[in-house]
């Protein structure tokens, strides 16, 4: 469903990535582990279609689409969801107007039916349950005065609520507490579906103890110089990165086999 | 991505673009006054309206003064001198001569027109509770549900009719609140008005609907000149809403309103206005000059509270403020005011504290497009007896685009030691993070603009009368079809 071919990518004019293969088929898990700065918000952002972001070689399509040419809100409506490292505020818009207006755009062009109100209260207070939320959050403004992890769990609640084809989760356990974390592990494993693929970026193998994936990458340099199975995340656990980004042409190589 | 951006900016330029939905014009014969100001142009006026010998007398002594003013020049606006010999001070539909008795009577044309712009003015086709004064260039078209006002002792007429049926409250208060010499735009407006509306409430009465005032500039090369009186007599309530618009045209129009309350003791004025004139085209060619006073006094216990949404006219120049004359009395400003193309704004409020235990509150929400300029200017005044006096101020400004402008200009005036002021002062833009949340969530840019700026001006928009807040709402999203900044 997601195919990156050779991506290479600027922020602002300055390259970032250099050179990024990766494929998702449905159903899968992917984490892509690395370090600081190594490119990986930048991706989930490519892929979402921020301002700025510009992809300068090679392609990525979703669902056979290239990416390149659809605008963020189209990408969205095809279901890609991208959950955010920093959830921005938007003060006096209630989450419930906000995932009304979202609901009602990506339900529509996606030809599924339409939720009227009740239905639409009922299953956000269910979302919220499930990422341990109370419902009083729906009444405040998106993310006004949330704390961190508030913030990330009404994250995880959007995404159960719009149920997309592939979801991107950028650094989602950052901030979490050992429950929080729990839970949102299990709000995103109550998605994993054979139609669903799942990208998830972390630094962390806590996470991957709850949310078990298929493969897990490590991007460094705009480019992903290693990919293997949930082992690989227990040996960066161990070893840091540095015994992969010492060497990278070996990395590469690596890579053009999992991918 | 940058084609993205390029992307969004063209579209930003397409919503700015958006049409003026009330930009129609009716054509309907009308009786216009030639251009020009003088003397006899304020007697016939006055002689159109059948008016007694002492407001014609008042009227020229207003213009007597008004001849030696100058015309005010603080304000952060810029336009050309208007030429108050071009333009025409009376212009009435000529249906309107006999007066018609009921609305079978008024010229089916005009009522088209209100019914276009969504003001139905036979009263089974209307909102149900709420009684409507529609004014056309210089003359009162229609003022429905009389009678069911009248079972309550509410007055709800226009002021022409009033000085004729009610002379001893007209002569009573006019003029009481805002005198004829106040300022250049009142002292004009004192000398030439025509038209505007009346309102009454007994003491103790609750006005059983809301009262709603439209204005209608249609004629070419007129101002309009409107004058609005409302008193709430002891301990009692009402809620009065105006509304404005105008045809597309390429000249400036002047309106230059006056509009007075007297709250007596215990009594509560609501006043709402959603202001949409036209504003002029993306160059700044033609549209309103809003030049416009608003004033109200409250007495011991009553409270005054004015809630304003302007998002039209050229230049808008306007302080919509309460004298808190009695003890514990009340003053409010709710505003929001939007501008765009070359639109320049330079709204505010005064809240003059004479009594003891006086309280004011402002928020003011002020929202910048396109090429325009948007000013918050408030006069806080403690005076010497104002024991224990409050005021908070609260003062947004949102841009969106950086070819605009915000400005905030508050003045604070205290002479009593025991007055408080709080002010509070924030600007900022609908972020490109905000807007991309929206968007990556299939929110559509046009769609999650207006869903910001609806939430940035919640706080407002809860101060008007359902129905309305609904409109302003609606209007808001049809002045920023495509905003992205
Ligand atoms: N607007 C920008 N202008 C210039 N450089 C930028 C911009 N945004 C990001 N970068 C740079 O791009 C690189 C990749 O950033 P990115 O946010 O993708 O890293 P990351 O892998 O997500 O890191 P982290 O683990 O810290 O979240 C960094 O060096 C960053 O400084
Ligand atoms: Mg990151």
């Amino acid at each position: 469903m997601l195919e990156i071919r050779d991506l290479h990518a600027s922020v602002a004019g300055q390259p970032i990535l250099k050179g990024l293969n990766l494929t998702v088929k449905p159903g899968e898990v992917h984490a892509i582990m690395g370090p600081n700065g190594s490119g990986k918000s930048t991706l989930a952002n490519v892929l979402a279609g921020r301002d700025n972001y510009e992809i300068t070689g090679g392609e990525a399509l979703f669902e056979g689409k290239s990416l390149a040419e659809l605008e963020p809100e189209e990408r969205a409506q095809l279901g890609l969801f991208l959950a955010f490292q920093y959830p921005v505020e938007i003060p006096g818009v209630s989450n419930m107007e906000f995932l009304k207006a979202a609901l009602e755009a990506t339900r529509a062009a996606q030809g599924k039916e339409e939720w009227d109100s009740v239905t639409l209260l009922r299953k956000a207070r269910e979302a919220c349950k499930q990422v341990d939320l109370d419902p009083q959050f729906l009444k405040r403004g998106v993310n006004e005065g949330f704390s961190g992890g508030e913030k990330k769990r009404n994250e995880i609640m959007q995404m159960l609520l719009m149920e997309p084809k592939l979801a991107l989760l950028d650094e989602t356990d950052s901030g979490l507490d050992i429950d929080a974390l729990q839970t949102v592990a299990k709000g995103v494993n109550s998605l994993r579906g054979p139609e669903r693929g799942i990208v998830l970026v972390t630094h962390y193998q806590r996470l991957l103890d709850y949310i078990v994936p298929d493969h897990v990458h490590v991007l460094s340099g705009g480019r992903i110089i290693k990919s293997g199975g949930k082992e690989l995340a227990l040996e960066l656990e161990q070893h840091g990165y540095g015994w992969l980004t010492d060497d990278q042409n070996g990395g590469n190589d690596k890579e053009d086999r999992t991918a | 991505m940058s084609s993205q951006a390029e992307l969004d900016n063209s579209e930003l330029d397409r919503v700015i673009r958006s049409e003026y939905e009330a930009g129609f014009t009716t054509l309907v014969e009308s009786d216009t006054l030639p251009p020009g100001l003088n003397e006899d142009v304020i007697r016939v006026i006055s002689a159109k309206k059948e008016e007694p010998e002492w407001l014609l007398e008042w009227r020229l002594e207003a213009y007597r003064h008004w001849q030696t003013m100058q015309e005010p020049n603080w304000a952060h606006v810029e336009y050309p001198p208007v030429d108050l010999n071009a333009i025409s001070y009376y212009s009435a539909p000529k249906s309107m001569e006999g007066r018609p008795k009921s609305l079978d009577e008024v010229d089916p044309e005009l009522l088209e027109t209100y019914k276009k712009l969504g003001i139905p003015l036979h009263e089974q086709e209307m909102l149900a509770g709420v009684a409507v004064d529609a004014v056309f260039d210089s003359v009162s078209v229609a003022t429905t549900f009389k009678s069911k006002l009248a079972e309550a002792g509410v007055i709800f007429c226009s002021i022409s009719e009033a000085v004729r049926e009610h002379p001893e409250l007209v002569r009573k208060y006019l003029g009481s609140v805002v005198p004829k010499g106040d300022n250049y735009f009142a002292g004009l407006n004192s000398a030439v008005f025509t038209d505007g509306s009346f309102v009454y409430i007994p003491k103790g009465v609750r006005c059983p609907m809301e009262l709603s005032t439209y204005f209608r500039i249609n004629e070419a090369n007129t101002g309009q000149f409107e004058r609005t009186l409302i008193v709430a007599d002891e301990g009692s309530y009402v809620s009065y809403l105006e509304g404005c618009t105008a045809p597309q045209r390429d000249e400036n129009q002047l309106h230059a309103a006056v509009v007075e309350l007297v709250a007596l003791p215990g009594a509560e004025i609501k006043y709402s206005t959603v202001q949409n004139w036209y504003p002029g085209d993306e160059d700044g060619k033609g549209g309103i000059y809003n030049f416009v006073t608003k004033r109200g006094v409250a007495h011991d216990h009553a409270k005054i509270s004015w809630t304003q949404v302007e998002t039209g006219s050229a230049i808008t120049w306007k302080y919509p403020s309460v004298v808190l004359r009695g003890d514990h009395s009340v003053g409010e400003f709710y505003s929001v005011a939007l501008t765009r193309h070359a639109q320049q704004a330079d709204t505010g409020t005064k809240m003059i504290h004479l009594g003891r235990n006086t309280k004011s509150t402002i928020v003011s929400k002020g929202i910048s497009a396109g090429k325009s300029s948007n000013a918050y200017r408030g006069l806080v005044r403690m005076g010497p007896r104002a024991e224990n006096a409050r005021n908070f101020t609260q003062c947004d400004s949102l841009l969106l685009g950086d070819t605009c402008g915000a400005h905030t200009f508050p003045y604070i005036e205290t002479k009593h030691p025991s007055a408080t002021v709080e002010h509070e002062a924030t600007t900022s833009k609908v972020s490109d993070d905000q807007l991309f949340l929206c968007r990556q969530r299939g929110i559509d840019p046009e769609k999650a603009i207006s869903m910001i700026v609806n939430g940035f001006c919640k706080e407002v928009f809860k101060e008007l009368p359902m129905e309305f807040a609904v409109e302003a709402g609606k209007l808001l999203e049809v002045s920023l079809e495509g905003a992205v900044g």
